[in-house]
């Protein structure tokens, strides 16, 4: 990507951003074939992105924050030092905010859902994500092989926009459960699974601490989907998951 | 639960807001260049947001909260202007592109070998190093995956600058890149 020697070069921009249109990207197309400077520039772009995606570093909000956001009233007037402090007394000051600070306040009913966002947020600390790191679901699969008691449905679903990054042990509901774990951009999901006799449900959405938890029994499993992607795209995530074989 | 309106924002917030956080301490982050400012900025922004929460009507939480994470960061930086701005400064007065040469250059630096074995500091360095307007396009289109549009909205830059500076990004991160040997 040296000097844009092509008046195309932005053209070519917009086209690897998936900007153009059809009708655009296809003149490009034809464009490309023949123009070595484009061509360089699409190879270097797609090099530079894939560096980008696996070496750049995305700044996770510390947990500390996100806490302190999450239960951010408590308005101990007498230190304004900390910062987050000051923050939450000047929330208490708006009277119209006062209702959604107590919101905040209101001690979430405890439950499995709660050791499900627990165990997600660890899982994102660093070098706590995967034990077995695999895009391939026949190593992930009979790595939990001898770690459990139970074979965990393992599902790639790279085609789809959620590769499956790797797989590692967890503990939830008094034992321990398989967590896979799948990319979508920079943000991860992560999969819960283990054994609980009932007959199958369908998924449910719920909210924790600004995450969406997605739950459902099948085949004699439970599962909880959990992340920070939007809700739509967890469910979207869902739905994929439970059509794939 | 009850449902007094103050209860259904504040739930509303949480719902729609929330979610973005790693999103907006990712670009505070990236534009101040150290916790300490990156928390503070983070503060500020989400104050900002609750604040004006009940006005906002648009179907993009995700970047109408970027926005405001990138107005408090430029309202922070010009704060500290003079302070400790070092490379933003350098670069800030004119539209000119530095050339990599002007990236520092890991061949005359005693780190260059760590560097080299450990990529993710020299990219993360090499992007640090870009100009702040350059820097937050790219973050918002390669990390964030933003569109055009939704860049152009949060900078208030048109759409051909977007463009632009987002060659310029990638075309500096490339030969900086080539030049430090890590495409090899």
């Amino acid at each position: 990507m040296s000097v844009p020697s092509c008046d195309q070069t932005l053209l070519l921009q917009a086209d690897f951003d998936g900007e153009l249109d059809a009708a655009q990207s296809a003149a490009l197309a034809a464009h490309r074939a023949s123009c070595p400077s484009c061509q360089q520039a699409a190879a270097d772009l797609a090099a530079l992105r894939a560096r980008l995606k696996t070496e750049a570093t995305y700044h996770r909000a510390p947990e500390r924050l996100r806490r302190a956001l999450a239960a951010r009233a408590a308005p101990e007037t007498a230190k304004p030092a900390a910062p987050w402090r000051r923050m939450a007394a000047s929330f208490a000051a708006g009277a119209a905010l006062a209702a959604s600070v107590a919101l905040f306040l209101a001690p979430q009913p405890p439950g499995l859902a709660d050791d499900v966002t627990a165990a997600h947020l660890r899982s994102l600390q660093p070098g706590h994500l995967e034990d077995v790191l695999s895009t391939d679901q026949h190593t992930v699969k009979p790595w939990f092989d001898g770690r459990l008691d139970f074979a965990p449905p393992v599902k790639d679903l790279a085609a789809q926009g959620y590769p499956l990054l790797g797989g590692r042990l967890d503990y939830l509901d008094g034992r321990p459960v398989a967590a896979l774990v799948y990319g979508r951009a920079k943000h991860e999901i992560n999969l819960f699974v283990w054994p609980e006799p009932g007959a199958d449900s369908p998924p449910t959405t719920t909210m924790r601490n600004g995450y969406n938890l997605v739950h459902w029994r099948a085949g004699g499993m439970t599962l909880w989907a959990a992340s920070d992607v939007e809700k739509s795209q967890l469910e979207d995530f869902t739905a994929l998951w439970r059509q794939e074989p | 639960m009850a449902t007094r309106p103050d209860e259904e924002d504040g739930r509303a917030f949480e719902a729609a807001i929330l979610p973005h956080l790693d999103a907006a301490y990712n670009l505070a982050r990236w534009l101040m260049r150290n916790v300490e400012d990156a928390e503070d900025v983070l503060q500020e922004a989400m104050l900002r947001a609750l604040t004006y929460y009940s006005g906002f009507k648009g179907e993009n939480p995700r970047g109408w909260l970027l926005q405001i994470v990138r107005n408090a960061a430029y309202a922070s930086m010009k704060l500290n202007q003079g302070a400790r701005s070092v490379p933003i400064a350098v670069y800030a007065g004119g539209e000119e592109v530095p050339s990599h040469r002007e990236l520092p250059d890991p061949g005359d630096d005693p780190e260059a070998a760590l560097l080299k074995s450990r990529g993710r500091q020299g990219l993360d360095r090499l992007l640090a190093e870009l100009p702040v307007e350059l820097r937050e396009t790219i973050v918002l289109r390669e990390l964030e995956e933003m569109s055009y549009k939704e860049i152009s909205q949060i900078t208030g830059a048109p759409m051909g600058t977007v463009m632009s500076r987002l060659w310029r990004a990638r075309r500096l991160l490339t030969e900086a890149a080539k030049a430090a040997g890590g495409d090899s």
